[in-house]
Order: C-alpha cells, then sequence, then structure tokens
C-alpha cells in the first residue's frame, strides 16, 4: 500500500518534531547546540517571511526592522523591568513579537500601497531609517548598543534552554504557516501573487489581506530577535539591523522553494549552518560569501524553483515506479475468470 | 552661514551629478530588461578598487584609468548578463533578477575582501587633495572634474540612445519588447549590451566615488540603497528622471546636513522616498501604469 501524501506529511512532521524534541539531548557539545539554536532562529524568520513574500509574491526585503525591533523591544523592556536574568526573561519574548506587529502595520500600510520593484525598495528604504533610528536614538544606546541580562546558569544546558524556547516558537510559527497555507486566507495570498487586480475583481479584500499576512509574518520574526537578543547578551544596531538578514532569509526561502512549507525549513538548515560552519572554520568571513554567493547562483541555474519543489516534481515518477513494482500480478485462475 | 548653505548646495549639484551617471545605468538596465540589479552598489565599488589598483600600482591618473576599468566593467555587465539574466523566466523575472543579482553583489564583496581587506581607502590625486576656492569656500577640484566626466558620459548615453541605430532598437526594446522582435530587433542582443552599459558606466561613477569617499567593501550596501531610491522617485526607466532625482536629493541632503545635523540627513533621503511613494506610487516622474503587468 502507498500511504498518501497527507499520511506522508504528518509522519514527516512527527518526525522532525521527534529530531527538533531529541537533537541537543543527542548532541550537547555547546558549538553544535549553538549552530542548532541559530539554524533555529533562521528557520523561525525564513518560515514567517515566507508565509508572506512566498504567498503573496510580494519580495519583502525589510524584515530586519522586525527582527532588529523584537531585540531591542527585549533589551529596552528587561532593563526597564530591571530583570536580572533567568526565565522571566523570557516572557518579554511574546512583547518583542507584539512590538514587531505593531510596527508592521503603519509599514504595511505605506509599502502595501506599492506593488512589485518599488515595494521592495520601500521595503529597503523603511530598513535603512530603521537602522538610522537605531544608531540615533537616545532609547536604543546608540552605536554602543545595548546589554540584555546575563542568566546566572550553569554551562550544562545553558544553550539548551535557549534551543528549546526557540524550539517552541519554531513549531508555532510552522503551524501558523500551515494553518494560512491550507486556509482560504492562503487561497487569497497566492490570488494575489498570481494576478492582484483580478483577485479584487473577484471580490477578495487584497489590501486587509496582504496587510494581515505582512503583520502575521512580522510576529514571529520579532520573537525570534528577541530570543537572538537574549541568548548574545548584547545588540548592537548593525547586527540587530542587518541587510544580510534581509537578503538571508530571502535566499533561504528562496533555495528551498518559495511558497512551500518545508523549503524555508531547508533552506535554513542548509544555509545557516553552513555559515555557523565557515564562521567557526575560517575567520575571514568573505570567503563564506564566496561560497554562500556562488552556491546560490548554482542552485538558481540549475533548480530554477528551488530545492523542494523540483523535488516533488520528481516524486509522481518515483511513486509511479514504485506501484508498478509493488503491483503483484493477478494470480492465474482470477486472471481466467476476469476474461 | 549662508556660505555654509551655498556649499552645501554646490556640493549637492556636484555629487548628484555623479550619482545621476550611475543610477542611469541601474535605470536603463530596469527598463530594457525588467531587471533590478542590486549589485549596481558594488560595481560600483568595484570600479574604485580597480581604479585605486591601477593608480597605485601603474601609477596611471585616475581619469586615465578609466580607459581600463569602462571596459572591464562593460565585460563584468555582459558576463553577468549572459550567464545568469537571460536564464531568468519571464514570470518572476522582477523578484527573481533582484535575488540574482544580490547573490551577484554579495560573491563580488566576497570577492574585494579577498584581495583588498575590510579596511577604508580613499583614492588620491593632486586634483583630490588641492582645491579651488569659489563662491567664499573651498572645493577639491575633484568635484568640479567628476562632474563634468558625469555630465559628458550623461551626454554620450544620450547620444547612444538617440543618435545610433543601436540607441533605437534599445528604445524600441524600451517600449515594446515583442513589437521590436517582430520587426526584426535581436532584443536579446540589446538587452545583454545595455546590461554591459549599464554596468560600465559604474566604473566612472566609482572612480569619483573613491576619489571623493572613503570606500570599504561594504560601501555597496549604502550606495544602492540610495541609488534604488533615485531610480524610483525619477520613475523607473527614465534617464532625465534620475537625473532630476538624483541633484534633488544630494541637494536636500545636503542642505538638511547643514541645517539640522549629518546625522539625520540620511534618513531624509529615505524618508522623502516613502513620502512621495505614500503620495505618488509610481514615482515624481514615472508613467502612470509604468509596466503594470
Amino acid at each position: 500500500m502507498i500511504p498518501s501524501r497527507t499520511a506522508l506529511g504528518v509522519l514527516g512532521g512527527l518526525v522532525a518534531l521527534a529530531i527538533l524534541v531529541g537533537f541537543p539531548l543527542a548532541f550537547s557539545n555547546p558549538t553544535t547546540t549553538t549552530i542548532a539554536f541559530f539554524v533555529l532562529i533562521f528557520m523561525i524568520a525564513t518560515t514567517a517571511w515566507n508565509a508572506f513574500s512566498g504567498l503573496s509574491g510580494y519580495i519583502a526585503l525589510g524584515h530586519a526592522v522586525f527582527f532588529g525591533s523584537g531585540a531591542y523591544a527585549l533589551a529596552i523592556g528587561a532593563e526597564k523591568l530591571h530583570l536580572s536574568g533567568g526565565w522571566s526573561v523570557f516572557a518579554l519574548v511574546p512583547v518583542s513579537g507584539v512590538v514587531a506587529g505593531v510596527i508592521a502595520v503603519p509599514f504595511g500600510l505605506v509599502a502595501l500601497r506599492t506593488r512589485r520593484h518599488t515595494f521592495v525598495v520601500i521595503t529597503i528604504a523603511i530598513f535603512f531609517i530603521f537602522q538610522l533610528l537605531a544608531f540615533n536614538l537616545g532609547i536604543t544606546g546608540g552605536s554602543s548598543g545595548l546589554q540584555t541580562p546575563t542568566p546566572l546558569w550553569t554551562a550544562v544546558g545553558y544553550n539548551q534552554r535557549f534551543y528549546y524556547v526557540a524550539a517552541a516558537i519554531l513549531v508555532l510559527t510552522v503551524a501558523m504557516a500551515c494553518g494560512i497555507r491550507y486556509s482560504r486566507f492562503g487561497l487569497q495570498l497566492l490570488a494575489i501573487r498570481d494576478d492582484e487586480d483580478r483577485a479584487r475583481g473577484l471580490g477578495v479584500r487584497t489590501r486587509r489581506v496582504k496587510l494581515l499576512a505582512f503583520v502575521a509574518s512580522a510576529i514571529p520574526t520579532g520573537m525570534a530577535g528577541g530570543v537572538y537578543a537574549y541568548f548574545l547578551g548584547q545588540i548592537f544596531p548593525q547586527f540587530a539591523f542587518d541587510p544580510l538578514f534581509d537578503i538571508s532569509i530571502a535566499l533561504m526561502a528562496f533555495f528551498g522553494g518559495l511558497g512551500t512549507l518545508t523549503g524555508p525549513l531547508l533552506g535554513a538548515l542548509v544555509l545557516e549552518s553552513l555559515q555557523q560552519e565557515f564562521t567557526l572554520n575560517f575567520s575571514a568571513g568573505s570567503l563564506y560569501l564566496i561560497v554562500y554567493g556562488a552556491l546560490f547562483l548554482v542552485v538558481i541555474l540549475l533548480l530554477p524553483r528551488g530545492v523542494v519543489p523540483t523535488l516533488s516534481s520528481l516524486a509522481p515518477r518515483v511513486r509511479e515506479q514504485i506501484r508498478r513494482r509493488a503491483e503483484v500480478p493477478p494470480p492465474p485462475d482470477q486472471a481466467r475468470d476476469v476474461a | 552661514m549662508g556660505s555654509a548653505y551655498a556649499k552645501a548646495v554646490v556640493d549637492g549639484i556636484l555629487t548628484g551629478g555623479v550619482y545621476a551617471l550611475m543610477a542611469a545605468g541601474l535605470t536603463l538596465i530596469f527598463g530594457v530588461m525588467d531587471i533590478i540589479n542590486i549589485a549596481q552598489g558594488i560595481m560600483v565599488i568595484l570600479g574604485a578598487y580597480l581604479s585605486y589598483s591601477l593608480s597605485v600600482h601603474f601609477g596611471m591618473d585616475l581619469f586615465a584609468t578609466l580607459i581600463i576599468t569602462i571596459p572591464a566593467l562593460f565585460v563584468v555587465g555582459v558576463a553577468v548578463e549572459w550567464f545568469f539574466m537571460r536564464r531568468l523566466a519571464d514570470r518572476d523575472r522582477t523578484a527573481m533578477s533582484i535575488l540574482v543579482t544580490y547573490a551577484v553583489a554579495i560573491l563580488i564583496e566576497g570577492g574585494i575582501t579577498q584581495v583588498y581587506g575590510v579596511s577604508y581607502l580613499q583614492l588620491h590625486a593632486s586634483y583630490v587633495d588641492t582645491s579651488v576656492h569659489i563662491f567664499g569656500f573651498y572645493l577639491p577640484y575633484i568635484y568640479l572634474y567628476g562632474f563634468a566626466l558625469a555630465i559628458v558620459l550623461l551626454g554620450a548615453l544620450y547620444a547612444v540612445l538617440y543618435l545610433t541605430r543601436f540607441g533605437q532598437s534599445l528604445r524600441a526594446a524600451l517600449q515594446d519588447r515583442r513589437a521590436a522582435e517582430l520587426i526584426g530587433i535581436d532584443v536579446d542582443r540589446v538587452r545583454t549590451i545595455t546590461f554591459g552599459i549599464g554596468i560600465a558606466v559604474t566604473a566612472a561613477g566609482g572612480m569619483v566615488f573613491g576619489a571623493t569617499n572613503s570606500f570599504n567593501p561594504n560601501s555597496g550596501y549604502d550606495l544602492i540603497s540610495r541609488l534604488l531610491t533615485i531610480v524610483i522617485l525619477g520613475g523607473l526607466g527614465s534617464i532625465g528622471g534620475a537625473l532630476v532625482a538624483a541633484l534633488f536629493m544630494l541637494v536636500l541632503e545636503d542642505v538638511v546636513a547643514v541645517a539640522w545635523s549629518p546625522v539625520w540627513s540620511t534618513l531624509v533621503f529615505f524618508a522623502v522616498l516613502v513620502v512621495v511613494l505614500t503620495v505618488r506610487p509610481e514615482g515624481l516622474f514615472g508613467r502612470a501604469a509604468t509596466r503594470a503587468q
């Protein structure tokens, strides 16, 4: 018997969940768990980005605004509340998400008036405005950045705590992305991607749908930024609001397959762990840039739609072969009956 | 105080001309190909580094280096178009081009960093380090020479566009790709050459930029965001619009820097874009439905 697509999906999800939970237990080496943590952060951000950009076709290159705002929200919140570290700081992570979501409303109202290339450029412009604000406002500490509380946890299990918090956010984000993808809302987004004017003609409230999706994708990105800031212990404007972050999540989603559920996860897993490997093993970050750029260009030339869609277009052929092999020729007497 | 404002305006006009040249390449590429070339910023920086090497190692005059760097970047542009751009599917072309050219930009940034490192450099020559006294303030000669160069090259670009057969084909491809193909224009060839020209002008822009600013491999990001702002404000595909927008933005930025603070002038630069696009999504000089596809 060949399992159905849904059954395979559920099975794959459970296996992925088991790996997600079991990973830090199996590999407790701090270097490995640090890399795993960064991979999770990018998985969250890429999945969230894809839930808006991948489905609607609006390529946003300003999500670092949400990531950075989430990071600063956590740092400023912890400072104002005089939190001394430990679990209580994690309670601010939802606040990071809310702050990012609130910022996404005016951001989206302005940017979503434009389309295609103009939208891309306006998201970049708004990103730079936020980066400049982070450099120059009093509340952000300017270029010297902000400290987040240092948790007084022992080295054993230190990374694991951050890992599991990030993992929990990832599960929620994937659930959200899945919910959007297979709902009426997701279909409306896909209709906007295919032909926005026609979608509007057919009764899709395009403005509202786009803005809602934009805000929905900002919230997990902000939460990821909050956890990231707490993990690093301090934040600087150029790392919280990093133009490379904007493009990295787009490249990761694209690498795996724009608009798919598993693509962004795969893209973040491959590209972020590659980046961390490079940073650890080669002090020069420039080599990484070359490999990263070249890898991406090769993928575009060979798999223009991304890894996951290309593989899944191969899947029916493979399934057909499996089915042929599995088919037992009918016993001779039955064959006679039919005849 | 009055002279500070006069200096700001003159500075803005002179640097604006150079930005207009770099933006012209970007807007030309977009107009003909529907491609946003994110790598334009790093190409400018690449041009600056090439001029640096030629002037330091071979003792060439900065303006003489252009004889080598302009063709070199033309070849780079043709190669990028040949290897990557023409492989993009027509669907999602603009979105894809942003990602691909970003990857190209990262690749070039990595290459430059490997060769030159990350420390800041600046181009030097006698006319960079000496100044002329006009309107009551001092201005390095390079600003005047750079502006003159930009105007000459922009004029040359216009001449190519409006006086040559290639320019005619290019404008035809810009207006309507299919119709151009139907009357026998090899649009693919036009696109490749256009991309080459669009990149080649960054060599000149890069030399002047490198002589008037210190730069490192990271400078491409700041540049591309400014150039994109200029071409969007000017209306994508319009060289005249890019010129007006570049002069306007650079003068505005310099005046704000004097009136308020240099820190916030960059913010004004981007804020103007956001405000203008909120009111007029097609840009200041854009045609109403610029390629609404």
